[in-house]
């Protein structure tokens, strides 16, 4: 299945993801600048931090327990669409889900 | 500055080489490790890989992060010493490898005591990918396992055994687990967490040998009082030692690691070091030595700056850990050497929160699935107590009003 991140800048990169990878593994392993993912997935580190696209929030789903902790330490500005992307994990209904980068993670 | 060389190709190398391009050196690269394939992520290996086995997602950046990055990466090669009067790295091959600066990043390795039967098969111990690999082969005819030291890695292999049906029996030669690095208060919720699972758990019993049975394989332990544990898997856990002898042999000064400065320079001002393999100076005036993945990113990002941007300020991150062990996700912020003070707040059917204050100011902080908690204290760690009294010792409403 396939993920598009858009970078603060505007440019898009289009990877491939497999069934149960989290958004955080696809952009590291395709080395998408943008997300770092520090911890490895772990909800230590908040540097993963993405805004769902509004076309996809719906299917992506709210925030996990403690995921909202995290983000609060986060660098860039926090909105209603911000999630960890480590904590999305990729099936079926979220093949093409569109992920905006912020400006900073650190 | 034209060329920077890398030893180690651990989180804390892998860092320092993306750290040095993202702070804007144009010169050479080159990373130096002895382990064969790219920089991976070690803390999975005693959890998620146990579980997944999925060695393409411990990766920390994939084959084209080093070509776009101008990376030079030379894997399976083991520096065999330092030539600091002509400031070249000599590799276990013959080559030579100039640099204008070197980062030494050796990590650590495990320190099994010296007892006898160590190299008996069934014996295994869990620092690399190749580790990993090699347990998790023998975990499904497993029946048994003994784990050796009550430490993170020990009692995180023992919960993921557990749920993967071994049974567990963990021996530690303390009188409590993680004894280093946790108050006994937290240590104590963490031995009813284990024996929950169903994990035996054998405290202030040091081993004395490793038993093996008829076909030489490994049988299980013996103990320093004669009891005897047996098993078919033995997993030695019983702490690392920092690898500094190839700084040690190029004359610069160790003690429990490569001694650096404030700014984790070396008296060599071409040599720093970084992770688990420097000793950097403490809150208590003594070197402090860290085993932790924030400790080896952070260190990498200080010397980046240093070196890029010639800035000079003292390294001062705050450390913080994290322990996955079975559906407890414990987190330190700060450091508990030393505390003199300890304020335990009980939750309702969760872990305590644990503060630790030392000299009247926070110093650490041990949550259980309190990420909230966890990343505030992370901000007020050196707060004074007082004002954390005056909060009730909630962390988040202290932080609050001090922002």
């Amino acid at each position: 299945m396939k993920i598009t991140f858009i970078a603060a800048d505007g440019s898009e990169t289009r990877v491939d993801a497999a069934e149960g990878d989290s958004v955080m593994q696809a952009a590291v392993q395709n080395d998408v600048d943008g997300i770092i993912g520090e911890c490895g997935g772990s909800m230590m580190c908040a540097t993963c931090h993405c805004y769902v696209d509004d076309g996809w929030t719906e299917a992506v789903g709210g925030q996990q327990d403690g995921e909202s902790d995290l983000l609060d330490c986060a660098a860039s500005e926090v909105r209603a669409s911000s999630r960890l992307s480590c904590q999305i994990r990729m099936r079926a209904e979220l093949d093409g889900v569109v992920i905006h980068l912020p400006e900073s993670q650190l | 500055m034209q060329r920077i060389v890398i030893i180690g190709t651990g989180q804390g190398g892998q860092q320092m080489a993306a750290s040095l391009r993202q702070e804007g050196f144009q010169g050479e690269i080159l990373m130096l490790g002895e382990e064969p394939g790219l920089p991976y992520q070690r803390p999975p290996l005693s959890k998620a890989y146990m579980a997944n086995g999925n060695a393409a997602a411990l990766l920390l950046k994939p084959a084209s992060f080093y070509e776009r990055s101008a990376i030079v990466l030379r894997d399976g090669v083991r520096a065999t010493a330092i030539d600091r009067a002509a400031r070249e790295v000599v590799t276990g091959d013959g080559a030579r490898h100039p640099y204008d600066h070197l980062v030494i990043a050796t990590g650590a390795r495990n320190a099994p005591p010296p007892i006898p039967g160590l190299d008996a098969p069934g014996v295994v111990e869990l620092r690399s990918l190749a580790d990993a690999e090699r347990i998790r082969r023998r975990l499904a005819a497993t029946r048994h396992a003994v784990v050796v030291g009550g430490g993170f890695i020990g009692l995180e292999f023992a919960a993921m055994a557990r749920a993967a049906g071994v049974a567990v029996t963990v021996v530690e030669a303390a009188p409590r687990l993680m004894s280093r690095a946790l108050s006994p208060e937290m240590a104590d919720w963490f031995l009813t967490l284990h024996r929950e699972m169903g994990s035996q758990v054998l405290l202030d019993a040091p081993v004395a040998g490793v038993l093996a049975g008829a076909d030489g394989r490994a049988s299980g332990v013996v103990l320093a009082d004669g009891r005897e544990v047996s098993g078919d898997l033995v997993l030695m856990a019983t702490g690392v030692r920092p690898n500094s002898e190839l700084a040690e042999a190029a004359g610069l000064a160790c003690a429990n690691g490569i001694l650096v400065d404030a700014t984790l320079a070396t008296a060599d001002p071409a040599i720093s070091a970084l992770g688990d393999v420097a000793a950097f100076p403490g809150p208590l005036g003594r070197p402090l030595r860290l085993e932790s993945v924030q400790a080896a990113v952070d260190h990498a990002r200080h010397i980046a700056r240093r070196l890029v941007g010639g800035a000079s300020a003292p390294y001062a991150a705050v450390p913080w850990f994290w322990s996955d062990q079975g559906k407890a996700k414990l987190q330190i912020a700060g450091l508990l050497t030393g505390a003199d003070r300890t304020v335990v707040l009980p939750q309702p059917e969760a872990a305590p929160v644990v503060l630790l204050f030392r000299g009247g100011h926070l110093a650490a902080v041990e949550t259980v699935n309190a990420a909230g908690i966890h990343m505030a204290a992370r901000r007020m760690i050196g707060c004074p107590l007082a004002q954390l009294e005056a909060h009730g010792f909630d962390l988040r409403a202290a932080m609050k009003a001090a922002a």
